[in-house]
């Protein structure tokens, strides 16, 4: 039988029932449209999340205490004491790193932050000024505290937007004074609202280091130290330079023994897009599941019609089809079903995924591109198709075998 | 040789629980050009016989030589292309296929043919003006007559140009007025073309129609003669 003729034949089939034929084609489509919407997200989220550790500059170097976690669960090693004051002091020798073109430590912690009988909680980063530059936190109103600040243990800190909206009301915060841990601070500076990316100053207090050390945790040791090279291609010199450094300030020869750990913005990257692919991943197997669902009800519309159309399949033999071109037949009526279901998923699935993005965009806070998901688009069809030719095959074989005289007689 | 040759032909019927016997061994030929009617009532096994002869079924055991060849050395595709070359299929119930246009039912045995494309329509155009019925071409199966579904039935069967027609109970459905002009085109087709017609009927005035008439019994065949005063359905001058 000529292939133009099978088509025009399965089409024919399927346009006679068309409400069923619609109903049948629902689970691929929402199977398919869910994988779409699904990558699309998840493309999103990937390039969301890639422009914001850009946004942190790809010449900051962090040094992290601990070890390296073996995977995102890992954080039994992530918090220890081992960066000091001296690593700080050794790392800013130019003869040590002469690719550094400023050190900064890193003192984090949260707090509850104070002012009349009003409590907020807060983050509390204690850095150098050199931290503006680096995580790109400039005061909106007022100064940022200045180097000597650091030096002296001084009480000017800058707040994130929220603390001042929060405490302050409809007030001025500049010069006001903010109390934590019993200890007043004078606020110096207002950072602009920066929304909620994956580092969020909005509720955060930003000091001097020597006085959060001193004064709000009590500790010696640094969350992180940070350098900034001086530009981007000295990097792989500077971490080596950097980890012998901290290892001699260390006293340790076994650089498998490292108390400490080195990583640059792509490490974050490769870290969080491990994560991002691995939700999508579990996503997607979701979606599969309503793929199976769906092609169950293929297989069981298929069962139907071949039932019915019983007669039909007798004729045809009678008259001279062969059991290759009535599986052919029925074969082709599942996958232009499941192929058909998977184009109206594709579609449904883009347009969805582009409502998101705009939604998204239009809350404001961040900035999400639309990604139109080729590849999400391609398995679509590949499974689609695969579905129909899975699904399709027993009932197609089915009516393949039926004898010619059983099928005749059916009334 | 003749075009079909049946040698102690036997087929049971076997469910699991009970056995049926329909067919007890029957013999006989038939030759190329003959106008054959099976006869018998109902559980006679003139069906059976049909179905064998037109290759829709198989028998349990005994020889069926059409052509000259054994039924048995052939493969099933091989079987569909036979039905499709040279056995035509008229059924009592017709089974024209719904919502498809007359023309497209004649057409439908080609599709399975290896005729090429350009002849296709040439002859389902002179199959439907054999049987009369080129006013309703375009018309469905539903908004047809039963004599005129027969009729395009029998179009359907004609478009490959088979050697053989067989026929079973194509009137059992129809009015006799009906009846007689389908018998009046099977005639014309075994006289005018030289067609070989295998006919199943249970009415002795349908049977009449024929050359040769078989009688069945209980699976067995009682008689098998010559038909004395052949019905002409038509007259013979006015062909």
């Amino acid at each position: 039988m000529h292939w133009k003729h099978i088509l025009k034949t399965a089409l024919r089939a399927l346009a006679v029932n068309k409400s069923r034929t619609l109903l049948t084609i629902l689970g691929i489509v929402i199977g398919i449209s869910s994988i779409m919407v699904i990558m699309s997200l998840g493309s999103g989220a990937e390039n969301l999340i890639m422009g914001q550790v850009q946004g942190i500059g790809s010449k900051t170097i962090g040094i992290i205490p601990g070890r390296q976690p073996s995977g995102p669960s890992d954080v039994a090693q992530m918090f220890t004491d081992s960066l000091k004051q001296k690593d700080v002091d050794a790392l800013r020798k130019k003869e040590n790193v002469p690719e550094a073109n400023l050190v900064m430590p890193l003192v984090a912690g949260a707090e509850t932050a104070s002012v009349g009988n009003e409590t907020y909680r807060v983050t509390i980063f204690g850095a150098t000024e050199a931290i503006q530059g680096i995580l790109d936190v400039y005061p909106d109103k007022g100064i940022f505290f200045s180097a000597d600040d650091v030096k002296e243990y001084g009480a000017n800190i800058v707040i994130g937007s929220k603390i001042a909206e929060k405490l302050f009301a409809n007030e001025d915060p500049l010069g006001k004074k903010l109390r934590i841990k019993g200890k007043n601070f004078r606020i110096v500076g207002v950072l602009s609202s920066k929304g909620s990316g994956i580092l969020n100053f909005d509720s955060a207090v930003i000091l001097p280091y020597t006085t959060a050390q001193q004064y709000i945790t009590g500790t010696k040791f640094f969350q992180r130290i940070v350098v900034e090279v001086i530009s981007e291609s000295m990097t792989a010199s500077a971490i080596v330079n950097i980890e012998n450094t901290i290892r001699n300030s260390h006293n340790i020869t076994d650089p498998t023994k490292d108390d400490f750990f080195v990583e640059t913005p792509a490490d974050v990257l490769s870290r969080l897009s491990v994560i991002t692919t691995a939700l999508t991943l579990l996503l997607t197997s979701l979606a599969a599941i309503s793929l199976v669902v769906g092609g169950i009800g293929i297989m069981n519309i298929m069962l139907v019609s071949v039932t019915e159309r019983t007669r039909e399949i007798g004729l045809r033999k009678a008259i001279g089809a062969s059991e290759k071109d009535i599986l052919q037949q029925f074969l082709l009526e599942a996958v232009i079903l499941t192929f058909f279901g998977g184009v109206v998923g594709i579609a449904f699935g883009s347009a969805l995924s582009y409502l998101f993005a705009f939604a998204i965009n239009l809350s404001g806070t961040i900035s999400w591109t639309f990604v139109f998901p080729w590849k999400g688009a391609a398995l679509g069809l590949g499974t689609s198709i695969a579905l129909g030719l899975l699904f399709g095959i027993y009932p197609a074989r089915r009516a393949a075998m039926m004898e010619p005289i059983e099928a005749l007689r059916t009334e | 040789m003749p075009l079909i040759e049946v040698k102690d032909l036997k087929k049971k019927y076997d469910d699991g629980e009970m056995a049926t016997v329909a067919l007890h061994g029957v013999s006989f030929d038939i030759h190329e050009g003959e106008f054959v009617a099976i006869m018998g009532p109902s559980g006679s096994g003139k069906s059976t016989l049909l179905h064998i002869l037109g290759f829709l079924d198989k028998q349990t055991s005994g020889t069926y030589h059409f052509d000259g060849k054994s039924m048995k050395t052939y493969g099933e595709e091989e079987l569909a292309r036979i039905r499709n070359k040279k056995m035509g299929f008229v059924f009592q119930a017709f089974n024209l296929l719904p919502r498809t246009s007359v023309y497209e039912n004649v057409l439908l045995p080609l599709v399975y043919s290896d005729i090429p494309e350009s002849e296709w329509d040439m002859r389902v155009t002179n199959a439907i003006h054999a049987v009369g019925l080129e006013a309703r071409a375009h018309h469905e199966p539903s908004e047809l007559s039963g004599g005129e579904k027969q009729r395009a039935a029998i179009a359907r069967a004609l478009v490959t140009d088979p050697t053989i027609i067989f026929a079973d109970e194509p009137t059992g459905n129809l009015d006799s007025k009906s009846g007689q002009a389908i018998m009046e085109i099977l005639q014309d087709l075994n006289e005018i073309d030289n067609r070989t017609i295998v006919l199943i009927t249970h009415e002795t005035y349908t049977a009449e129609n024929a050359e040769r008439i078989i009688h069945m019994l209980d699976g067995e065949i009682e008689r098998d003669h010559l038909v004395q005063n052949r019905k002409s359905a038509r007259k013979k001058f006015e062909k």
